[in-house]
């Protein structure tokens, strides 16, 4: 005799205290093992790629800070190399000194809310306060440069909003000095922690050729073995003038590209972003970081792809110009939308808490996804 | 005893017996749930570099008794595919199990409400009721989280209750009794004597005892913190994953009910860690009543250690809280079931040889 | 059963180490502070409400354009020879009257876009950052310092002096 069994739909989110923001995810379970998972998304959709073509190229600055709102920088830098590439001008090396430099903060910062969120998500509350108390160090450095805690508005087309405040060289400095033994704290804490492997390591494994078939790029992919970073890959900027190494999965605690290696790039990611800044400021020249701003922008009518590499992937823009002064369509290709598509894939056959673990160590922004 | 006290002071006994059933309520749970509700948010804010409550009353002291006020006035909620019969009865189901816990609880040699043989076996069998109201809980919220996580509960305390029940076995198997009276009696005044140090008998016995206790005391430690569902066996209410699991549902007192019946566990069940392994209400270096010749302050000083006690594992409980993550559900299985029940087990045969020894 | 063994003892130590951590910060003062009763000294290049000195403003709309959210309403009327509008505080000669100045603060978002093309340097970012209210509407800011009286006399103004100077067109 046979018991009638039925699955079981379970809707986690949009009101869901982890999925990251407002995101739905449609659980199919069979008792507490998932056997399928659709993410409904575009509660948070702004229009963004719309408004673009109404608006004038530096009015959207403001804009791309809102898709990824943990690393407004990252995105202000790509959309900004993006038209300086469609104008074709050069900017002064002072500028992308300090771009580089906040760029990097900007990565600490965001991976401090990714890993600080992850911990939580798994239960322990008390490294995502540690993380936050960290990450408020560094708003505070972009807080005396531009003035905004979360949306800058500081990196503008040939050019910057504000030069560097006079104080920010020696506060970084003390950041990253205090900063280093409150990264080895947290791996005391979270990382190394038994029970925290036990939950991450052999959770969500994504191979390498299932990443690349799905297109996941940033931290996801390198934790799968691929030492694939457009900082170093395709570089631009000043990138390539400093020393550093790009952290890949080794599968330390499981196998490689499970959701502890995806969590530990993370990490090592930071500490990388360390030394880009101690070098930046090192060589940071003199200079004007107004000078080159053009006075009117209005492209030549042609087309750009330029992509960067953004603390969750590869952030691209694809900005067509009609030669007047609002592009006639910008397109961004969001790492987050592009890596949340993985879900389903990786979420079958595990339990109900796998899926907060693999999506926490996915780390979609919801502002990202839907734009 | 206290019921005596009362019967010659009243000659009634349905008035001693009403004060002696109530008087752990309020002069014990409900000042306890409202210290010990500031001293995990206090203790979590300070761990987290955070201050906590600081605005009613002198560094919050008096934050529970307005959240208290804040939960009587909110409205009950009860939701139209509710089990209205099962939901209402669940939150007082589960405060029972917890509160009847308290009934053989020996705070200090007078202050026991009932002196019965089976004292820990009465415990254990009472916080049973727990299981009952949780999934009752679960179930009459007709919400898939709360099910999830009432399912899960049940499937937790009942593993966890094994190793729990077979190191009181190697306790009781020692010792030779059951009654928690009796068990805090026999680990007389010095520290030493306790019977995480061996029990109070001075021979080869205790000392091969010692290591053997202190794997003991870990692992009822473990298998208490998951039988009240502290992190990391929170999972029942896990509040990242299952929202916030059975008590998802409940608003207002109802859910006040759950919250207080959380807090009175996790004194019952450091208490019965205190009175097997600690010399209950026995104070660790003697008494000051003996020494200054006071008869009377003797069980006020033993229901001060008594407390101090308690409130300290229940401090290592919120500890624990703020700084591990959750375990997954089948990780817990696994831990009682192929960590601690071995362990437990093999721990009770040694202690069993030692004993004949 | 070495795995075993490892298991236990790892899990162990690592919590025993993270409860350190925690203890250790049990005992580290608070990072946080009481906001209503203390406030962190803000930066000065701070971007909180805007604020427009109206003594400055020519009525260019410049702002108003480089506006991404259009939250600025500008509104002006030229003004008739010989009124004396008085000059700003870097020299330029006023010519327009502002009858009309508002930002809309539930709509701005606080970019700083419309404080750089300003050409007398009036409309500013300041450090006022607790402006929350019940009603929407008053979020809305005026900052013309003409009552609506002064607004239609200056209107009529306009409109008098344009007839005259289409009669004077006429009769030449």
């Amino acid at each position: 005799m046979s018991v009638r069994t039925e699955e079981m739909v379970l809707n986690m989110g949009p009101q869901h205290p982890s999925t990251h923001g407002v995101l739905r995810l449609e659980l199919t379970l069979d008792g507490e093992i998932i056997t399928k998972v659709v993410p409904h998304i575009g509660y948070l959709h702004r229009c963004f790629e719309k408004h673009c073509e109404v608006m004038t190229y530096p009015q959207i600055i403001p804009y791309t800070d809102r898709m990824d709102y943990l690393a407004a920088m990252g995105n202000e830098f790509g959309y900004v190399i993006a038209v300086e590439k469609l104008l074709g001008i050069q900017v002064p090396e002072r500028v992308e000194y300090i771009r580089v430099i906040m760029a990097e903060l900007q990565r600490i910062a965001s991976h401090l809310v990714a890993i600080g969120t992850y911990g939580a998500d798994i239960g322990a509350f008390t490294p995502f306060l540690y993380c936050f108390r960290d990450r408020e160090r560094i708003l505070n450095l972009f807080e005396i440069t531009c003035g905004a805690r979360l949306l800058y508005n500081y990196i503008w087309i040939g050019g910057l909003s504000h030069d560097l405040h006079p104080d920010f060289i020696r506060l970084t400095k003390e950041f990253i000095r205090e900063f280093k033994p409150n990264l080895k704290e947290l791996n005391n804490l979270l990382t190394f922690n038994k029970i925290f492997i036990d939950r991450t390591a052999n959770v969500g494994i994504l191979p390498l050729e299932t990443a690349i078939n799905f297109g996941i790029t940033g931290p996801m992919l390198r934790a799968s073995g691929l030492k694939w970073d457009l900082r170093k890959d395709d570089t631009y900027s000043v990138y390539n003038k400093f020393d550093f190494n790009i952290p890949v999965g080794d599968g330390r605690m499981g196998t490689v590209g499970d959701s502890w290696d995806r969590y530990f790039v993370r990490v090592l990611e930071m500490e990388e972003s360390l030394k880009i800044i101690e070098q930046a400021i090192e060589q940071i020249p003199d200079g004007d970081v107004t000078a080159a701003i053009p006075k009117r922008i209005k492209p030549p009518v042609g087309h750009i792809y330029s992509r960067v590499e953004n603390p969750r992937g590869e952030l691209g823009y694809f900005i067509i110009s009609d030669g007047s002064t609002s592009p006639f369509r910008v397109k961004v290709r969001a790492p987050s939308f592009v890596n949340l598509q993985i879900m389903d894939e990786l979420c079958r056959g595990h339990l109900v808490a796998d899926v907060i673990a693999i999506l926490g160590s996915v780390d979609i922004v919801l502002g990202e996804v839907d734009r | 005893m206290i019921y005596d006290f009362f019967y010659n002071l009243t000659g009634s006994v349905i008035i001693s017996g009403t004060v002696v059933a109530l008087l752990p309520l309020f002069a014990f749970i409900l000042p306890f749930a409202l210290f010990a509700v500031l001293l995990e948010r206090k203790v979590a804010g300070h761990m987290q570099d955070r201050l906590g409550p600081m605005r009613v009353g002198y560094h919050g002291i008096l934050q529970t008794v307005a959240d208290i006020i804040k939960l009587i006035q909110k409205e009950d909620i009860i939701a139209k595919d509710n089990d209205k019969l099962f939901f209402n009865i669940a939150p007082v189901l589960t405060f029972a199990g917890s509160y009847a816990a308290f009934a053989v609880i020996p705070f200090s040699s007078i202050f026991l409400g009932a002196d019965i043989d089976l004292g820990i076996f009465y415990v254990i069998a009472v916080t049973g009721l727990v299981v009952a109201g949780i999934l009752m809980a679960g179930w009459a919220s007709n919400n898939k989280y709360s099910l999830l996580g009432a399912m899960r509960s049940a499937a937790q305390i009942v593993s966890y209750e094994i190793p729990t029940i077979l190191i009181v076995l190697s306790i009781v198997m020692l010792t030779g009794t059951m009654s928690l009276y009796d068990l805090s009696e026999n680990q007389t005044a010095y520290f030493w004597n306790w019977n995480i140090f061996g029990g109070p008998n001075l021979d080869i016995q205790k000392f091969l005892l010692i290591p053997f206790m202190l794997i003991g005391f870990i692992i009822i430690y473990i298998s208490t913190l998951a039988e009240v569902n502290r992190t990391p066996f929170d999972i029942p209410e896990a509040e990242s994953e299952l929202v916030s699991g059975y008590h998802t549902e409940y608003s207002g007192m109802k859910f006040a009910m759950f919250f207080l019946a959380e807090y009175a566990n996790m004194f019952a069940v450091s208490a019965i860690l205190v009175i097997l392994f600690f010399g209950g209400y026995q104070s660790p270096l003697g008494y000051l009543g003996n020494t200054l010749n006071i008869p009377w302050l003797i069980p006020i000083e033993q229901f001060f250690w008594f407390i101090f006690k308690g409130i300290f594992f229940v401090f290592v409980q919120m500890w624990l809280r703020w700084t591990l993550p959750r375990l997954r559900v089948d990780q817990l299985m696994t831990a009682s079931w192929k960590y601690l029940i071995p362990i437990a087990f093999v721990n009770l045969l040694i202690i069993g040889v030692i004993s004949l020894i | 059963m070495k795995q075993y063994f490892n298991n236990i003892f790892t899990a162990l130590v690592t919590i025993l180490v993270g409860m350190k951590v925690t203890l250790r910060h049990l005992f580290t003062p608070s990072v946080t502070i009481q906001y209503p009763d203390v406030k962190l000294p803000l930066p000065e290049r701070e971007r909180n409400r805007l604020y427009v000195n109206m003594d400055d403003c020519i009525g260019c709309d410049q702002c108003a354009r480089a506006c991404p959210v259009n939250c600025i309403e500008i509104e002006t009327v030229k003004s008739v020879p010989g009124e004396d509008l008085g000059k700003t505080s870097n020299g330029k000669k006023k010519a327009l009257w502002v009858t009309k100045f508002t930002i809309d603060f539930a709509k701005c978002c606080y970019c700083q876009l419309c404080v750089f093309p300003c050409p007398t340097e009036c409309i500013y970012m300041t450090d006022v950052y607790e402006f929350s209210e019940y009603d929407r509407n008053n979020l809305i800011y005026n900052f013309s310092t003409l009552t609506p009286e002064e607004r239609r006399q200056k209107l009529e103004n306009l409109e008098i002096y344009n007839q005259e100077k289409e009669s004077k067109k006429g009769v030449s």
